[in-house]
């Protein structure tokens, strides 16, 4: 028995790698473009659009129980997102929020249902689209509100002495425009990443211990297995939380373009 | 003669200090989110956003140590 199980175990490489992230095509020859990245935000599209047309198809002033769901998300990210911190002018922003907050979501928790077991969020490239969406939409919207000299004008000149000035007007040009969409890319990448690679860590390290050669340390390969379901179930409050903060970022930023003074 | 040897990536080794600092931070900005909520229950959803926003912003430093990790190999 141990031994068939061992020879399961044999070809499983131990650590895993960053390559291990490089899936391959689906179809011969058409790697970056046909993976199973790129096929799963295709059906989070996919899924999302279905799921809020099919909810609200027939709207009842006494909501059934699909149209109560699709009703709190929005609900939750206009009122307690939306209006709480952008203000009034933020209701014309929960579109946008709601669809960034259930397509992160969504997509994070690729990265747990089994069967898919990965997000497309593990890979720069999809979390860097959303926040360059993001990115453009507040300056253009800062730029909409208050003109384009107004804006970099708020953005740029913090109220403080002329002498500070030369220090704090690099520093707040960084922070802005360079280090924000950077670090909301890189937040949910890395969480994604991580999050994957603890799996991969406690998966495959269970695998790793059963083949080892004494008798004593291949028990321990159980409580490997253990930790990764445990770890599951932390990766599932990690997408929804990463979802929650990639929004809650966006909208601040937002409410620092939409604002009318310093 | 070689007594000790250490094989592998030094990044986990740099991983686990930097790791340190985001730990601090981040356990500061709940500590204070429960010490204010405590003395105010009722200004717990006002602070709410703000912890988010905080631990985000801290929480980033120790990601950018595993991105990092990976990059400077």
């Amino acid at each position: 028995m141990s031994g068939q199980v061992g020879l399961v175990a044999e070809g499983i490489p131990f650590p895993p790698k960053v390559e291990d992230f490089y899936l391959p095509a689906i179809l011969e020859g058409a790697y970056p473009w046909l993976t199973k990245f790129t096929i799963l935000v295709m059906v989070a599209a996919v899924v999302l659009i279905g799921y809020f047309l099919w909810a609200y198809r027939g709207p009842a002033l006494v909501p059934t129980k699909r149209q109560w769901i699709a009703e709190s998300i929005y609900g939750f990210i206009r009122n307690s997102i939306a209006k709480d911190m952008i203000g009034h002018e933020g209701v014309a922003f929960a579109p946008y929020l709601a669809t960034l907050f259930s397509f992160v979501l969504l997509t994070n928790l690729f990265g747990i249902i089994p069967g898919i077991q990965i997000s497309p969020n593990s890979h720069i490239a999809f979390p860097l689209v959303l926040a360059v969406v993001s990115y453009t939409l507040f300056i253009a919207s800062g730029v909409r509100k208050h003109g384009f000299g107004k804006y970099f004008k708020h953005a740029l000149l913090p109220p403080a002495p002329w002498y500070i000035l030369p220090l704090l007007v690099p520093i707040e040009a960084f922070s802005t425009f360079i280090v924000r969409p950077v670090t909301l890319a890189l937040r949910l990448f890395a969480n994604m990443f991580a999050g994957h690679m603890i799996l991969l860590v406690f998966t495959l390290g269970g695998f790793a211990l059963l083949n080892a050669d004494s008798l004593f340390v291949k028990p321990i390969s159980l409580l490997s297995w253990l930790m990764a379901v445990a770890l599951t179930f932390l990766e599932v409050i990690v997408a929804i939380l990463q979802a929650y903060v990639f929004v809650v970022l966006t909208a601040s930023y937002l409410q620092g373009a939409l604002a009318e003074e310093h | 003669m070689v007594i000790a040897a250490v094989n592998g990536s030094l990044s986990a080794i740099g991983y686990g200090l930097a790791a340190i600092g985001p730990g601090i931070g981040v356990g500061l900005v709940f500590a204070a989110y429960i010490q204010s909520t405590a003395r105010q229950p009722e200004s717990s959803k006002l602070t709410l956003p703000y912890v988010w926003i905080g631990f985000a912003v801290i929480e980033a430093l120790a990601l950018l140590g595993i991105a990092f990790g990976y990059a400077f190999k």
